[in-house]
């Protein structure tokens, strides 16, 4: 079970590739609307955090995420 | 705005027409056989239309539908659960059980009306659907309505799936795992042996789509199930009329005595007009000669085996494993797009699969071979492509 900062962490060094220059990720960028994130690519990053922390993450709760501090904030109900 | 969100196609529409391309939505203005038309005004070979067993026109099949038409009318103009159940429904649906050696079948309108109604409806909340990565978007579908759990596992990857079946833990039971015999785009074939192993070891239930593996795969055409020789432990197998069977429409089949409890419940199969009898006639037939006649499969991996040998010989990015559906993978749009073009010049029609259709970011050119090509009908294929290489339009070392 990781804690929020951790997947927080996790999520930056992945999205660093991918964000454009001058963007500063926080907890408030949006995956598609700051970082341009196609749906591929966004399951692309679902399958690295689900590897990086051994777990299977819910299709489900994307709808439901749109910024990074979303994500990290599901990952911690899921572990609840 | 409302239409907004559809912007990014209207440009790529947009694009297309100032190019003058028409991939999608291709208008055949004539059919000549089952493997030559005028489309879009041009007369081509058609090398991507999944009549794998060329039954579309097939006089026996077309015969049937005529006899049914006279017989039964144009349309049942309804629901299986009204008035739409005519004896050629049951009949058909007798036919694909006992061609599976099961008890129990369901066919339906489409085969997305099939995989997207079975997903919705053998799931609910509180279940899982583990769904292969790579699945069809009416599997997908399905999943969206079904309201279960979905999670996916990575593309034909038997640890993967075993790993997140694990980590369901007692739930593994309570799971639907979805695979496909044959992925439509690169033309792979599930690992089923090991995806059978995984759920025996964690529990679960496996559906498998055959829409582009039956009459394909398995010494009696019944697909990729058949081939690993697997059947006792599927619990649901789906497929389609509009492929090997040249029509539409599609099918479940099960040897679960609850699937007819099922069929009542599948919003797919109750809210929608059954099948036109003519469809079901010559799907019957089809059926029929697809197992009375296993040469059609031989000579279908004969033309497979000769454009999978000949594009590769080219150089060219094929998929990873020789199939009756062999795609090119193309990095940059443009570049595929204009390998489109070129074809169609060259007398062949195949289809151009953009993202997110095909499985990553990637554009194919996709052909489906069919066992109604002439040998010739393969080496013009071949020859189309070579032309693009020549031409420059492809750069083995490059693409892919």
């Amino acid at each position: 079970m990781a804690e929020y900062q951790e997947y927080l962490d996790f999520m930056y060094s992945v999205l660093e590739g991918h964000a454009k220059s001058g963007i500063v990720l926080s907890e408030t960028t949006e995956l598609v609307a700051d970082i341009g994130l196609s749906s591929l690519e966004v399951m692309e990053f679902v399958e690295k955090i689900e590897d990086q922390f051994e777990i299977s993450i819910p299709l489900n709760i994307l709808p439901d995420v749109n910024t990074v501090g979303d994500f990290a904030r599901k990952l911690r109900e899921l572990d609840a | 705005m409302l239409f907004d969100k559809f912007k990014y196609m209207a440009d790529f529409q947009a694009e297309l027409g100032a190019q003058d391309v028409v991939p999608f939505g291709a208008v055949t203005e004539k059919i000549l056989s089952a493997t030559e038309a005028v489309v879009n005004g041009r007369k081509v070979i058609l090398a991507g239309t999944n009549n794998y067993l060329g039954l579309s026109f097939d006089p026996r099949c077309i015969a049937a539908a005529q006899e049914a038409a006279e017989k039964w009318g144009t349309g049942t103009t309804g629901s299986r659960l009204a008035n739409g159940t005519f004896i050629e429904h049951q009949m058909l649906e007798s036919e694909l059980a006992a061609f599976y050696g099961v008890n129990h079948a369901i066919i339906f309108t489409t085969g997305f009306a099939a995989t997207m109604g079975m997903c919705a409806s053998l799931v609910g909340p509180g279940e899982v659907l583990l769904l292969d990565a790579d699945s069809h978007a009416s599997i997908y579908a399905g999943a969206q309505l079904s309201g279960a759990e979905i999670i996916r596992f990575k593309h034909n990857d038997p640890d993967d799936l075993a790993k997140r079946l694990r980590r369901l833990g007692e739930r593994a039971s309570q799971t639907l795992i979805v695979v496909e015999g044959i992925y439509s785009m690169l033309g792979d074939t599930a690992p089923l042996q090991e995806i059978v192993a995984a759920k025996r070891e964690y529990g679960g239930w496996l559906f498998v789509d055959e829409a582009h593996s039956m009459g394909v795969l398995g010494d009696h055409g019944r697909g990729a199930v058949e081939a690993a020789g697997i059947e006792s432990e599927v619990d649901f197998i789906a497929g389609t009329f509009s492929k090997s069977l040249g029509a539409t429409g599609g099918f479940c089949v099960s040897r679960h005595p609850e699937l007819e409890t099922i069929r009542y419940c599948i919003r797919s199969y109750i809210f929608t007009a059954s099948s036109s009898p003519l469809i079901v006639a010559s799907t019957r037939k089809a059926l029929q000669i697809l197992q009375s006649e296993p040469g059609l499969r031989r000579k279908l991996w004969d033309n497979a085996n000769r454009l999978y040998s000949g594009l590769r010989a080219l150089g060219l990015p094929v998929g990873p494993s020789l199939s009756p559906v062999v795609a090119v993978a193309l990095k940059d749009r443009s570049r595929a797009i204009n390998c489109w073009s070129a074809l169609m010049e060259a007398g062949v029609y195949v289809n151009l699969v953009v993202p997110p259709a095909s499985p990553s970011t990637n554009f194919l050119l996709r052909n489906s071979v069919s066992a109604a090509h002439s040998s010739a009908q393969i080496d013009d294929i071949i020859a189309a492509y070579a032309g693009l290489v020549d031409a420059g339009l492809i750069d083995a070392r490059q693409d892919g």
